[in-house]
C-alpha cells in the first residue's frame, strides 16, 4: 500500500506544467502539497465526471499534459469514460485512480467490489495502450520517468496512460475545501485557453 | 445508405452548426440525431469538425466542459432518456459553471398532438427543461432549422445551456 499523501507527495514533486484535475479527497491534499494553483481544477460539481473533463480538455489542447487524480468510488460511477477515453486515445492525458477501496469523504464506507475489483484490468480491457499498478511507493517513485513519458505519437501503443494506485484508506478531517470549483475555474479556464492560444501561435510561426 | 448520399436536410442541419463555429460535436446516437450521422461523418473527414463519440450521456457536458477550458466550440447531441441521465452533470457543471452550450436532443416519443404523447420520455421533457430553467426550441421541420444558430447565440449570450428538441425522425 502506498502511504494515500505520499503518493500525491510522489507526483507533485515529479510535476511540471501539466493541467491536474482531482476530485473530492484527491484535491482536499493535493491543494494543500501543489504550488500550482493556476493548473490544479479541485473537481466537487459532480462525481464521477472527473475524467471526462480532462479528456476533453487532452483533445483540447494537445500539447498541454493533463492529469486525472480520480477515486476509485468516482471511477466507478463513470466505468465507461474509459472506452471512451481509450476510443479517442490522446497521448497527453494520464488517468491515476487512487483505490483505497473507501468513499473517502463520507466517512469510510467500502466501495462496491472493494478488494476484487480490478481497475487495471478494466483499462486494459478498455483498450487503454499502457496501463500501470503499483502497491509501494518506492516502486512507484522509481517507475515514474516512465510513466509520465509520453506513449509514440503513431501506431498501437499511442494513446492515455492509466495508472492505479493502491492506497491507504485514510481519513481525512473534514474541512472546507480550499477552493471550490467554482472559485477555481476561471483561473484554470484563463490558463489553459492561455496555453492553447500559444500552442497555436506557435505552430502557426513554424 | 452510401457515405455519400447525404440528405439535404442533414446538409442543411450540419451546415448551421458549422456556421456557429462548431468544432466538436459530442454525441451519442439516437433515433431521431441519427439523420445527421453520414453529414457528421463527411464534415469530420474534410476537417470541418471532430465526432466525439461517448458510451453514456452522462460523459457528454463535463466533456464539453474541457473542450470549452481549451478554447474549442462544442455541441451536445444525445436523445431525451440520455438527458435525463446527465441530469446531475447539468445541474453541477453546465448551470452551477454557467457553459454556453448548445444541447440537440432528441425527443423521442414527441407527438404534435400533445395528448397523444404516451411515452414518458416525451410527456416530462419540456416540464424537466423548466424545472432546470434550460431555455428550448422545438425543431420540428427543415424550417426551423435557423433555430439551431439562433440557440447557439443564446447559449454564448445568456453563458448557459439552451436545448434543441429534435421532434421525430428525420430522414
Amino acid at each position: 500500500m502506498l502511504p494515500y499523501r505520499d503518493a500525491l507527495r510522489v507526483l507533485v514533486a515529479q510535476r511540471r506544467n501539466e493541467l491536474v484535475i482531482a476530485p473530492f479527497q484527491a484535491a482536499i491534499v493535493w491543494e494543500e502539497l501543489s504550488t500550482r494553483h493556476e493548473l490544479d481544477l479541485p473537481y466537487y460539481g459532480s462525481m464521477g465526471k472527473a475524467a471526462s473533463t480532462g479528456l476533453g480538455v487532452a483533445l483540447a489542447v494537445p500539447h498541454l499534459d493533463v492529469w486525472v487524480l480520480d477515486g476509485d468510488g468516482s471511477l466507478l460511477m463513470n466505468l465507461g469514460c474509459l472506452v471512451t477515453t481509450a476510443h479517442l486515445a490522446p497521448p497527453n492525458l494520464w488517468h491515476f485512480v487512487l483505490e483505497n477501496g473507501v468513499y473517502g469523504t463520507t466517512g469510510g464506507q467500502p466501495i462496491p467490489g472493494r478488494d476484487r475489483v480490478d481497475f487495471a484490468g478494466f483499462a486494459r480491457a478498455a483498450g487503454f495502450p499502457r496501463v500501470f499498478a503499483f502497491d509501494e511507493l518506492a516502486a512507484f517513485e522509481r517507475a515514474l520517468p516512465t510513466v509520465l513519458a509520453r506513449t509514440p505519437d503513431a501506431g498501437p501503443l499511442r494513446g492515455p496512460t492509466f495508472v492505479a494506485l493502491r492506497v491507504t484508506a485514510e481519513q481525512f478531517p473534514r474541512r472546507v475545501p480550499r477552493r471550490t470549483t467554482k472559485q477555481a475555474l476561471p483561473e484554470v479556464w484563463q490558463t489553459v485557453e492561455r496555453i492553447a492560444r500559444e500552442t497555436v501561435a506557435a505552430r502557426d510561426r513554424h | 445508405m452510401e457515405a455519400t448520399e447525404v440528405s439535404v436536410r442533414a446538409s442543411e442541419a450540419v451546415a448551421q452548426l458549422l456556421a456557429c463555429g462548431i468544432t466538436h460535436v459530442v454525441w451519442l446516437p439516437d433515433s431521431e440525431s441519427s439523420f445527421l450521422y453520414q453529414a457528421l461523418q463527411q464534415a469530420e473527414a474534410a476537417g470541418q469538425l471532430r465526432v466525439v463519440p461517448i458510451c453514456r450521456e452522462g460523459e457528454a457536458i463535463p466533456l464539453a466542459l474541457g473542450l470549452l477550458m481549451g478554447g474549442q466550440r462544442p455541441v451536445i447531441i444525445i436523445q431525451n432518456t440520455g438527458f435525463f441521465e446527465a441530469g446531475d452533470s447539468l445541474r453541477g457543471q453546465a448551470l452551477d459553471f454557467g457553459l454556453p452550450l448548445l444541447l440537440l436532443i432528441g425527443y423521442r416519443g414527441w407527438h404534435p398532438d400533445r395528448a397523444q404523447m404516451t411515452d414518458t420520455a416525451a410527456i416530462y421533457l419540456e416540464p424537466v427543461l423548466r424545472a432546470y430553467g434550460v431555455p428550448f426550441y422545438l425543431l420540428d421541420s427543415p424550417a426551423a432549422l435557423p433555430l439551431i444558430p439562433k440557440a447557439y447565440a443564446e447559449a454564448q449570450a445568456r453563458r448557459g445551456p439552451v436545448a434543441v428538441l429534435i421532434a421525430g425522425e428525420w430522414e
